[in-house]
């Protein structure tokens, strides 16, 4: 293929990712080890930069380029800003824990923005091939990450999980791709999807192998029977890794989603509508009820996401532009909702101890009255109270479902949001009603981080008041 | 324009936060000076606004400024509609609101003696205050600058809360709790209703823009529902909201919650509970105009409930005492007087009257709470008398407020009851008959309430314990001056806004008008062909029985209460005892207290007892939740071990999956 300059115009972010990925891998080499902070400064800037490119190249109509390979349209430009943004809090979150564990590494930021780099690719994707490319290197990536602690036993034990367990998802999903390729003859979207729509519903060959697509993104979002790595990972990896793992990743899960499922799949929409929504309330289920059970709050909030990734399933299973919108709609909030909750566990880790009890988080009123105040923004926010964002996200996916008529199913939703509401409250009800262990030192954190911190909650109830912008800019997208 | 719009509304509400949150940090002088700078500031936009639309040509101003949410194609938004009808009442509503903030800053000075000594409520109350009826103008603003029946509805409602608030205010009081209890749940009856008519305006319209229901209203003129056997959907879109309009604007039987809401301070009485709130009813009736004018049923029902309230609640002030409450029963009377001529479609001379009526009655209310300074918190008018020479001011614009109350011609109120008498006269409603006898009896029973309170408490012999009198004093120029600044307007406002509101049809601009009448339901026509001027007005109206009635009632009571009580200081006692079961009835308030502490309060405390220990706790709490939450908790115990660590399970469990849906979706 000739080389045009011009096709690189629509991945500039990536380009810069890419870029200061690079840069560190080779800087961090020769900078001493009180001079790391560099890194950390670089990878910051190079996310802003990214995210000012994302603004430049975003917005006008849709642009294909590398032979039909790869896509910059509204769904790329709202998910690519949405990532970065909740990368960068992830990053500035992260960093004092790093620092009082002497993991103040270049590794944890060079994996980390191939990461990203990985789940860039996946939302500009626009074949079966790059969207495997994106979502291989952001998996390997997470993979060394969640085992970057080389001394911590359960890291190593939960990496080898997410290792093994993570090829046979991409195994599977790889299959199905090729059994799409073999029913249509293209791995494009855009010719997959003509094809579909000509042969319909009656080729069992394509319905066989949107089962393994389905089981691939099922297991991408942690979904139910795909799900038992969230809770073994959650817990055994270094929050950091989590905070990375568990927040953008399911926007670039939603991309993955829409791009096969949507993109080039929605004309057999009934069936992988069935198959969601089975999964759909398996998670919704089984997430809720056995979150009551944890008193590891970081394993809670691993089958809370399990939950929520069935609330994202109902808006997608939707099959209608206002269900697609809603579930971007719920992704992107989610992650911003779980970014918090991860950081306010990061803020009350120190040197020697890290928070992971429900039992750590007593009192914290008593000990800072604002984060205390931020984490419970968060944790209604994902109970769905009104009138933070939570509560307008759950709004909205329940609104398609009703719409196509399964009424029924929005019920389910509900009731297992009620269920729901009871391990957010205790939450809240620890922060601030226990009283807190006399010997919890003073929270020390730096500005930026309470700056950071203030953002990602306040960001929660002013979204959830006034939802217009974000809602409209998800709505754009699907037209 | 739209920056003007929106800081006249913000203004007031950052004021209110500031004083509220930091009230603490920025001290007494902080909170009242910034309250004032930003009610001050909305003031001052808002004449200009008033002027360019008296003396300049500026254009209706009606777009949505925050699409808050589109839900089923129908559009919730903030939105400002500013045209004539609306400039007046924001003028009027900052006006007042200005005032009152002066005057709170003499009122509250003392404030810490009105709490019990050491009461962490009590602290920073002076602050709080400030930022209680800052905020109160911020929601007074949204509500009458709204465009769209969401907001106003916000609106509504907000300025429901700050009125609660404000009532409780001294909530160590346990009278005051009472009575804001009581004002917030008979609102609630009336908000039932306001809600179900914005519904039914949703439902059919699919809009809640104003302009777009108005416009689509003609196309439903004889649409059905299916209710009680069928009614108009007009009429009862119409009553329903006017439902919302009798719980604001106290009218019978909602009314039951004003006089008690004397227990706030004297200054919110004086702006929301006189001049502004409970007005807001008048209002919304006034805007809704296109939608009444479709239905007669619901105008009648307007025109009964209105002069019923107008003369009955008037006849309660009598016999009261305390002199707050008898201006406050004066204000339901006069409530009813603007509600009734919206019954009788002179929506122009409801709102005449509720201008007029908002600076007397709110000048009324802070020389009530100017001799309630004066008299350390007492506030009997049987233990007042001969205060004139004490208080020159204060009894000079009380004279003045009292005399534009019971329309003494040329005074402002003279204009607008007399054309609203006029109007009501005019009606072929049904049941207008009645309203205009019970009106007009009104203007007796106006005149003799009015000044039984002004002459026992001006006039007269001193009859204060010692130590009270020894300190009467006046008060100070910041309770003054808002006195002598709101006895102008009562005094000249009818004379000046007379012509362009009735006559000249003001409100109208271009070919947008706000106020909708039928043709045949025009009770205005007969004064606009008769125009010849305010002196012809004045003149004729002094050969109209409302004047005489006026004058009949202010000689009776200058003859009872000055003359004959000079000779008989017992003479109100003696007059009461001798009105017997009349005076009994009076006295009770016609029992509406009585039955709704019995039938309602006590009902529903009953029924709520009944809930609570059936189906709370029998079945609820012990069934339904601490049951489910046992059965859940077990299940969740059971369910975690489906993780068991082992990563050939975690495998096993994908493929299950995988062919669970194989089967279910290729092979079946």
């Amino acid at each position: 293929m000739p080389f045009d300059a011009a096709n690189l115009f629509p991945i500039l972010p990536e380009i810069a990712i890419l870029v200061t990925a690079s840069v560190v891998l080779v800087l961090d080499l020769y900078l001493k080890e009180k001079d790391k902070d560099i890194n950390h400064t670089l990878t910051l800037i190079g996310l802003l930069v990214a995210i000012g490119l994302t603004g430049a190249v975003g917005g006008g109509d849709a642009r294909v380029v590398f032979d039909g390979n790869v896509v910059r349209d509204g769904l790329t430009d709202l998910l690519r800003g949405a990532i970065l943004v909740v990368s960068l809090l992830a990053f500035v979150y992260a960093r004092p824990w790093l620092k009082d564990r002497g993991l103040f590494v270049g590794e944890f930021y060079v994996l980390g923005l191939f990461a990203i780099l990985g789940m860039l690719i996946m939302v500009s994707a626009n074949s079966f091939l790059t969207i495997y490319l994106g979502l291989e290197l952001q998996a390997l990536s997470l993979y060394a990450l969640v085992a970057f602690d080389r001394d911590s036993k359960k890291g190593a034990e939960a990496a080898m999980k997410y290792f093994v367990l993570g090829a046979l998802g991409s195994g599977m999903l790889l299959y199905g791709v090729s059994m799409i390729y073999g029913a249509t003859g293209s791995i494009e979207f855009g010719p997959v999807a003509q094809a579909v729509a000509e042969q319909g519903m009656d080729n069992k060959v394509l319905v066989f192998g949107v089962v393994f697509l389905v089981i691939g993104v099922g297991f991408k979002f942690g979904a139910v029977p795909f799900h038992m790595w969230v809770p073994d990972i959650y817990e055994g990896a270094p929050t950091p890794a989590v905070l990375l793992l568990g927040s953008a990743p399911k926007i670039a899960a939603f991309a993955l989603a829409i791009r096969m499922l949507v993109d080039g799949l929605e004309a057999i929409q009934p069936d992988w509508q069935g198959m969601l929504l089975i999964l759909a309330v398996l998670s919704m289920g089984l997430g809720n009820l056995v979150a009551i059970a944890q008193t590891n709050i970081k394993r809670m909030l691993a089958y809370s996401t399990i939950s929520h990734v069935g609330f994202i399933f109902l808006g997608l299973l939707a099959g209608s532009a206002q269900g697609y919108a809603s579930a971007m709609f719920y992704a992107i909030v989610y992650a911003v909702m779980s970014t918090g909750a991860f950081g306010i566990l990061l803020i009350l880790s120190r040197k020697g101890f890290d928070a992971e009890n429900l039992d750590d988080l007593k009192g914290l009123n008593d000990r800072d009255s604002w984060y205390a105040a931020m984490m419970a923004l968060v944790m209604f926010s994902m109970a769905g109270v009104p009138p933070t964002v939570g509560f307008m996200a759950k709004l909205l996916v329940l609104e398609s479902v009703v719409r196509i008529d399964l009424v029924w199913l929005a019920l389910v939703a509900v009731a297992f949001s009620i269920i729901g509401a009871f391990y957010y409250l205790r939450v809240v009800k620890v922060i601030y009603f226990d009283k807190p262990d006399p010997d919890m030192p003073v929270l020390t954190t730096s500005g930026g981080v309470r700056f950071a911190m203030s953002l990602n909650g306040l960001s929660l109830l002013a979204l959830g008041l006034f939802p217009a912008t974000l809602l409209s800019w998800c709505q754009s997208v699907f037209v | 324009m739209e920056n003007v719009y929106l800081t006249i509304v913000l203004a007031p509400l950052l004021g209110a936060i500031i004083a509220g949150f930091f009230g603490g940090r920025i001290g007494r002088r902080g909170a009242h000076s910034v309250t004032i700078a930003g009610v001050g500031l909305s003031t001052a936009l808002s004449l200009l606004v008033l002027a360019r639309f008296i003396w300049g040509d500026l254009p209706v101003y009606n777009e949505a400024v925050y699409t808050w949410m589109v839900s089923d194609g129908i559009r919730f938004e903030v939105g400002f509609l500013v045209d004539r009808l609306t400039a007046l009442m924001m003028a009027t509503v900052t006006f007042v609101s200005l005032m009152v903030h002066l005057y709170t800053i003499g009122y509250m000075a003392d404030d810490e003696h009105n709490w019990p000594h050491g009461a962490l409520t009590g602290k920073n109350s002076y602050q709080r205050f400030f930022s209680y009826i800052s905020l109160f103008t911020f929601s007074m603003l949204m509500l009458v600058m709204s465009n769209n029946f969401m907001q106003l509805f916000f609106g509504w409602e907000a300025v429901g809360l700050v009125s609660y608030l404000l009532i409780g205010f001294w909530s160590t009081r346990e009278t005051a709790i009472f009575a804001n209890m009581k004002a917030f749940l008979v609102n609630r009856v009336g908000d039932f209703g306001f809600i179900l008519g914005i519904a039914a305006v949703g439902m059919y319209f699919n809009s809640m823009d104003y302009a777009e229901v108005f416009a689509a209203a003609p196309a439903h003129a004889e649409t059905q529902v299916a209710l009680f056997g069928g009614v108009s959907l007009m009429t009862l879109i119409c009553i329903l909201l006017f439902i919302g309009a009798m719980g604001k604007s106290a009218q019978v039987p909602l009314h039951v919650w004003l006089p008690d809401s004397m227990e706030g301070p004297t200054p919110i009485s004086a702006l929301i509970h006189a001049a502004t709130m409970v007005t807001a009813g008048v209002f919304m009736v006034a805007r809704m105009s296109p939608l009444f004018e479709m239905s007669e049923t619901a105008l009648s029902f307007i025109l009964i409930i209105g002069a019923t309230t107008a003369l009955f609640m008037g006849l309660i002030g009598l016999v009261q005492n305390d002199i707050k409450r008898v201006v406050a029963y004066s204000t339901l009377s006069q409530l009813g007087y603007m509600v009734t001529a919206l019954g009788a479609s002179a929506y122009a001379a409801g709102m005449f009257h509720l201008m007029t009526h908002a600076f007397f009655k709110a000048l009324l209310f802070l020389a009530a709470g100017s001799v309630i300074i004066a008299m350390h918190h007492k506030q009997d008018i049987r233990e007042m008398g001969g205060l004139r020479r004490y208080m020159p001011i204060t009894w000079i614009t009380a004279l003045i407020g009292s005399l534009a109350l019971i329309g003494f011609p040329a005074f402002s109120g003279f204009f607008s009851k007399d054309a609203i008498i006029e109007a009501v006269g005019h009606s072929t409603l049904y049941g207008s008959g009645y309203a205009s006898l019970l009106l007009t009896i009104g203007v007796f029973v106006t005149a003799l309430y009015s000044f039984r309170m002004y002459f026992l408490v001006f006039h007269g012999t001193p009859r204060m314990d010692e130590h009270t009198r020894h300190h009467l004093h006046e008060t100070p120029w910041v309770v003054t001056v808002p006195l002598v600044l709101l006895a102008i307007p009562s005094v000249v406002l009818g004379w000046l806004v007379i012509e362009p509101l009735l006559v000249t049809n003001w409100f109208a601009t271009g070919d947008w008008n706000p106020i909708v009448v039928a043709h045949d339901h025009d009770t205005l026509h007969t004064l606009r062909e008769h125009w010849h001027g305010q002196w012809a007005f004045v003149l004729h109206g002094m050969t109209m029985p409302p004047f005489f009635l006026a004058m009949g009632g202010l000689a009776l009571a200058a003859v009872v209460w000055w003359f004959t009580f000079a000779k008989n200081p017992k003479i109100d006692d003696q007059l009461q005892a001798m009105g017997g079961p009349v005076t009994k009835v009076l006295q009770a308030k016609y029992g509406f207290d009585d039955f709704n502490q019995k039938v309602f309060a006590g009902g529903s405390r009953m029924l709520g007892r009944a809930l609570w220990l059936g189906g709370d706790r029998a079945i609820i709490d012990d069934g339904v939740v601490n049951g489910s939450a046992h059965r859940v908790a077990a299940l969740a115990q059971r369910a975690r071990h489906l993780q068991t660590g082992y990563l050939y399970h975690y495998a096993i469990a994908m493929i299950v999956g995988l062919v669970g849906l194989l089967t279910f979706f290729v092979v079946l």
